[in-house]
């Protein structure tokens, strides 16, 4: 029974240790954010709490927290409650199997992208929840088009993934970085980074496919009845997304913890730090994509995960695969 | 092992609820949700088996998207708010009472098949051929199962694929009906529009007009 409780007790302690910073990088992250999207349009953003605005976002939830939760007398209130701690969660879990360096990892299991690839399509269901169960048109209408959304571009994420796979030759997530060491893999797949990144961008409603919240048509889609802790956690699961799709795409594609030249002053630096700097580079290509490309219209969306990036990505994985056969290069046996 | 066991049976519990519950909640979008908690419970359970592969498909296919496509249905067709009216057999028995019989019937024939399939399996272990499939725990499982469906059960495995790509195209073509008058939107023909084919100088004659839609 020690043993037990030794093992629950460390592993809290692992699993403290990992969502401290990451919520904490969310509340940096947004005040980034703001920050970037303020110095494209030649303002200053928020600057006023603590150096440079840096703590603008405790500010916010502060003030989130001590704001009134109002639940709809018409909704369906246990899952109006809880849609935003579906999204929160789901958007935590995912951190479990991100490796920071050569066996930091919480769990380094063997499907790690496929759990990965599972928990951001369970991703779904936060928004759909929400947008029905507060009963009125426009959350409805918002959470249907975000889960079209991004049901279409999960397809393409998973073929992209595939081409990243049959590089690898394993789903563990370590071993994917581990096969980057010689080469990144976003130099061979490269048209496959560019449509991974869009597609990202696709499945976190990230402008310029934030049709779901598309304030001009729908108010606010999905989140439109919540207020309070209720809405700051919907807020906080996103970009809490936005920063595990940056996460995927730089173990992915940019190397994950490797340092790009595997030469003296740059092995000095601990992994962590590499992954968090590559982390923070995809997040700022995000903020400035968020300020400066308008949004698209719905059709026009659908049009181009299903007629473009899925064909696109497909072709991709039979040309990867008929390259890695014909030169012998097919990992495994 | 205890802890094991307990997850176990905490796991098989909330799955054997949630697919009562599934049938007997009244309000459809309730049951949708039920059933996605069966199919996570269930992955779940996939996972403590060591098959974790199997759990994460489950949850990708399943959860991820075929319940999705549930749940759409079932919110945009709005009976939502419709009572599940199939257990109230007294009340109108005209819509009810029909479907309960065959509800019945299906599930005595399923409960018939799994009677005979276990019953067969504790009488004569060997009917079951699994066995000759060796398992090599050295490799992970995806590696097994890659091993396995792309070599001895290609042919399964393609003429699955081909009754998918068959019922796929069946489903468009049932629901594929050509609307007329649309109006669709080239990208070629936009950036092709020159400056000669867009304007053009009419003299008006007095009275008559001009009809632009050609």
């Amino acid at each position: 029974m020690v043993d037990y409780l030794n093992i629950f007790f460390l592993e809290t302690y692992k699993i403290m240790l990992l969502i401290l910073p990451v919520l904490t990088a969310v509340a940096l992250i947004v005040w980034l954010d703001r920050r970037v999207w303020a110095f494209v349009q030649k303002r200053r953003g928020p600057n006023v709490v603590g150096p440079f605005g840096l703590f603008q976002s405790l500010a916010d939830a502060l003030k989130y927290i001590f704001k009134e939760i109002i639940i709809p007398a018409t909704s369906n209130k246990i899952i109006f409650i809880l849609a935003p701690i579906v999204t929160m969660t789901l958007a935590l879990i995912a951190w479990a199997v991100i490796p920071f360096g050569k066996g930091i990892v919480l769990s380094d299991i063997n499907v790690g992208i496929l759990y990965l690839f599972a928990v951001s399509s369970l991703g779904v269901y936060g928004i759909i929840m929400g947008g029905w169960a507060s009963n009125s048109k426009y959350p409805f209408f918002g959470s249907i088009r975000s889960a079209a959304q991004m049901v279409s571009y999960e397809v393409s994420i998973g073929v992209i993934i595939i081409n990243v796979l049959l590089c690898v030759g394993s789903l563990n997530l370590s071993d994917i970085v581990m096969a980057q060491e010689k080469m990144w893999f976003i130099i061979p797949l490269f048209p496959m980074f560019v449509i991974f990144f869009i597609s990202a961008l696709a499945e976190t409603n990230r402008p310029p496919f934030d049709l779901p919240e598309a304030e001009a048509e729908l108010v606010a889609g999905y989140q439109t009845e919540y207020s309070g802790m209720m809405y700051a956690m919907f807020w906080l699961g996103e970009y809490a997304n936005i920063l595990l799709m940056c996460a995927i795409g730089s173990i992915l594609f940019l190397g994950g913890w490797l340092s790009p030249i595997n030469i003296y002053p740059f092995i000095l630096i601990p992994s962590p730090i590499w992954l968090i700097i590559k982390i923070i580079l995809l997040f700022l290509l995000f903020a400035l994509v968020k300020a400066i490309v308008p949004r698209y219209r719905y059709d026009q969306l659908m049009k181009l995960g299903w007629k473009v990036f899925l064909p696109f990505s497909l072709f991709y994985v039979v040309l990867t695969s008929s390259f890695l056969l014909y030169f012998d290069l097919l990992p495994g046996n | 092992m205890i802890i094991q066991s307990i997850f176990f049976y905490i796991f098989s519990f909330i799955a054997i609820v949630s697919a009562i519950m599934v049938t007997v909640s009244r309000n459809t979008v309730h049951s949708v949700f039920f059933l996605i908690l069966d199919f996570v419970s269930i992955s779940c359970l996939f996972i403590m088996g060591g098959a974790e592969f199997l759990g994460m498909i489950m949850l990708i296919v399943y959860v991820g998207a075929v319940a999705v496509l549930f749940l759409f249905v079932v919110m945009m067709l709005n009976v939502a708010q419709q009572e599940n009216e199939w257990f109230q057999s007294k009340k109108n028995s005209a819509t009810s009472s029909s479907h309960i019989p065959i509800g019945f019937l299906i599930s005595a024939i399923i409960f018939f098949e799994l009677v005979i399939v276990i019953g067969g399996w504790k009488l004569k272990p060997e009917i079951e051929t699994f066995n000759n499939i060796s398992l090599n725990l050295g490799i992970t499982n995806t590696h097994s199962i890659g091993a396995v469906l792309y070599t001895d059960y290609i042919h399964l495995f393609q003429i699955s694929g081909m009754i998918l790509l068959v019922s796929m195209i069946g489903a468009i073509v049932l629901t594929y009906r050509k609307r007329s008058g649309l109006k669709r939107q080239s990208y070629i023909k936009q950036i092709s529009r020159e400056r000669a084919g867009g304007i053009e100088l009419i003299d008006v004659e007095k009275n008559k007009g001009v009809n632009i839609d050609v």
